[in-house]
């Protein structure tokens, strides 16, 4: 391209831009009040049809988001154009699914806390339903069933689980024996509860026979489910402990087993435990496993090794599918040994987080 | 990695230890497949009385796969969206600490245990929706989906597929929201820079960077929907049907629902085929988790 004819266009350009007014720096936007004063309307609006038509506050709040829904970009298209109007909808619906989402959470919490609180009592705690018919009882063997269980889950689980994750990171470190293991790992965690239980149960009939039920079972099916996330978590945390210290240990000529164990680990110890805790509320929950092969029962059984033992979700399960006569009282302590299942996860969430922050404080991550 | 040029015994003992605990996990993954192999075998020559009235072990599990195959299509299909718009709150929408409290509440729901799921889904969900059902059964009810007639107590496969979309929405949002905050802030400020509104900016910068990672979390998700058992087990009044129909009274079951129900009461052959519809779903569940992790793997090694 010749400079001459370059200028032309440059100067046909200058041309055509020259008589007209400058650009507008802003774009016309909806007040501020806007967004406010319609989602108002809409609520106005789908109350008294909801009201003159005789609907719940369930299709009152449906009807008043889609209101709103519609309403707000409609207002923004004509004021802003297309684009603001796009950007308006889809953040009333990205907001919309929060609250979709939500409703179950609020609902779920309010109906057990509300159908459980009033069954929970010391005698509920401490009582089991050996010989109960009707009022009475408790879930005292379902919970010392689950402490036992839980507890054998954790033991089975941590040491093979924190090996491995010491593997991972400080001998096998991206090789490719680690990845196949880090993958399968991976996969692991995606194994359903209810496989782990009948792989327990496939074990335990090569040893007891048939129709075996034992509270060991249930350890290793929910150990089978923990030890991926243990992995995951202990390998996390070994990760985050500096080079430093291990080149410091090995500088003064201790053995790397010994940096391991010495250094490392206790380094590292705080976000085990937490991790493990995590592990321990993701399984204390599990239903399927324990169900298949430590099976259920009315009575406290303190053995794991021996004869069927009830844990706390089965119980749910039980107490609430097969409620005796009168159902009134089964299903009540259905709900509330639910209550009491809950407060126990959330409550191993919440310390596990709590130390995790305290820590990561300390030494300042 | 070692820096130690000579292997003390001591040394030899731990790494042999650590290295066996690895071995144990994978022999361990390798013993549910064989374990469930060889306790499956007996069902492949049992006779119909073993296998609940079918004729053979694929006509037993056939209906259980349809079953666990709708119910998890339909809880990712609800699911999916919301997941969607609730990570990007937590990543681009609520300010920060709002975004931690939504965060929290997301992972509370993924802590609840699914028997209390079921507990939930049974007494209140499947109730307040039997009138919605009824509903859909009497005005849509020329698609076969709502063909009808509407059950009565709401315990449908589209009940069990909503509270398995609770359940199973916590584990997308926690992956997305995760690949969503990790998109490079550049191109997020290029894209602003350029005039795009917020949703444009996501659409250009954050969901192309975002891609494969939900594909992977969706995925996660459908591997946990497939297995999941006590919801459906509890919510669900099935029959053993293959049938589109979602509201109805008369529903497919899934093979976890059904493994739970059943396996309680069961001796001889029946057992083993329980076992054999496990193994199905061993089988399915890990070839979706290990797709998934593929894609993940694969996008992880793309963006480094």
């Amino acid at each position: 391209m010749s400079t001459e004819t370059l200028l032309t266009r440059v100067g046909r350009l200058d041309d055509r831009s020259a008589p007209t007014r400058p650009l507008p720096l802003g774009r016309p936007r909806l007040p501020g009040w806007a967004a406010p004063v319609i989602g108002a309307t809409s609520a106005v609006s789908a109350t008294a049809t909801g009201l003159l038509l005789g609907w719940s506050t369930a299709g009152i709040t449906v009807l008043a988001v889609l209101l709103f829904a519609v309403a707000l970009p409609l207002a923004s298209r004509l004021a802003e154009g297309p684009r603001a109007a796009r950007d308006r909808l889809v953040t009333v619906l990205v907001w919309s699914a929060l609250g979709v989402a939500l409703v179950p959470l609020v609902s779920l919490t309010v109906t057990v806390v509300h159908d459980g609180i009033g069954v929970v009592d010391a005698q509920f705690l401490t009582y089991s339903m050996r010989n109960v018919v009707g009022e009475g009882g408790g879930i005292y063997h379902a919970i010392m069933g689950t402490l036992l269980v839980t507890l054998a889950a954790a033991l089975l689980s941590v040491p093979v689980g924190l090996l491995s994750a010491i593997y991972l990171v400080e001998y096998a470190g991206g090789s490719r024996a680690a990845r196949v293991l880090s993958f399968l790992v991976d996969v692991m965690t995606g194994i359903p509860s209810i496989v782990a239980g009948l792989f327990a149960y496939a074990v335990l009939v090569l040893f007891f026979g048939e129709g075996v039920r034992m509270g060991l079972g249930g350890s290793l099916a929910l150990s089978v489910l923990m030890v991926p996330i243990v992995v995951r978590s202990c390998e996390e945390m070994l990760r985050l402990v500096p080079h430093d210290l291990r080149e410091a240990s090995y500088a003064l000529g201790v053995p790397q087993w010994r940096t391991v164990l010495k250094v490392v680990l206790p380094t590292a110890l705080p976000g085990i435990i937490t991790g493990v805790m995590l592990a321990v509320a993701r399984v204390v929950g599990e239903t399927a496993p324990l169900l298949i092969v430590a099976g259920s029962t009315d009575s406290l059984n303190l053995d794991l090794f021996s004869e069927r033992m009830m844990t706390l979700p089965v119980f749910i399960y039980s107490s609430f599918t097969q409620p005796g006569v009168p159902a009134e009282y089964g299903v009540d302590r259905a709900w509330g040994a639910a209550l009491v299942l809950i407060v126990i996860v959330v409550a191993l969430n919440v310390l596990a987080r709590l130390l995790g922050r305290l820590v990561s404080r300390r030494s300042g991550r | 990695m070692s820096l130690t040029t000579t292997r003390r015994p001591g040394d030899r003992v731990f790494s042999g230890l650590a290295r066996g605990a690895g071995l144990l996990i994978l022999v361990a993954l390798a013993g549910v497949a064989a374990f469930l192999t060889v306790e499956a075998l007996p069902a492949f020559t049992a006779p119909p009385e073993a296998l609940a009235g079918a004729a053979d072990l694929l006509a037993y599990v056939a209906p259980l796969a349809f079953g666990t195959l709708l119910a998890a299509l339909l809880a990712l299909l609800v699911a999916t969206p919301l997941a969607l718009g609730v990570a990007l709150v937590v990543s681009h929408y609520a300010p920060r600490p709002v975004a931690r409290v939504v965060g929290a509440a997301i992972d509370l729901l993924a802590a609840i245990p699914s028997v209390v799921y079921g507990l939930w889904g049974l007494a209140f969900l499947g109730v307040r929706l039997t009138p919605v059902y009824a509903w859909l059964s009497d005005h849509l009810g020329w698609l076969p989906l709502f063909a009808g007639p509407a059950s009565s107590t709401g315990r449908t496969i589209l009940t069990a597929a909503l509270v398995l979309a609770v359940m199973v929405l916590p584990i997308i949002t926690a992956i997305t929201r995760e690949i969503f905050a990790q998109t490079p802030v550049l191109h997020q400020e290029a894209a602003l820079a350029l005039g795009a509104t917020r949703w444009e900016m996501i659409r250009l910068a954050v969901l192309p960077h975002a891609r494969s990672g939900i594909v992977s979390a969706v995925m996660l998700g459908l591997g946990r929907a497939l297995g999941e058992t006590m919801a459906v087990a509890m919510v669900l009044s099935a029959s053993g049907v293959v049938t589109l129909d979602l509201v109805g009274a008369t529903n497919p079951s899934t093979i976890a629902a059904n493994i739970a129900l059943t396996f309680p009461d069961s001796t001889g052959l029946s057992v083993n085929a329980l076992l054999a519809s496990g193994l199905a779903l061993f089988v399915i569940t890990l070839a979706v988790n290990v797709a998934a992790r593929l894609v993940v793997a694969r996008s992880q090694r793309s963006t480094r």
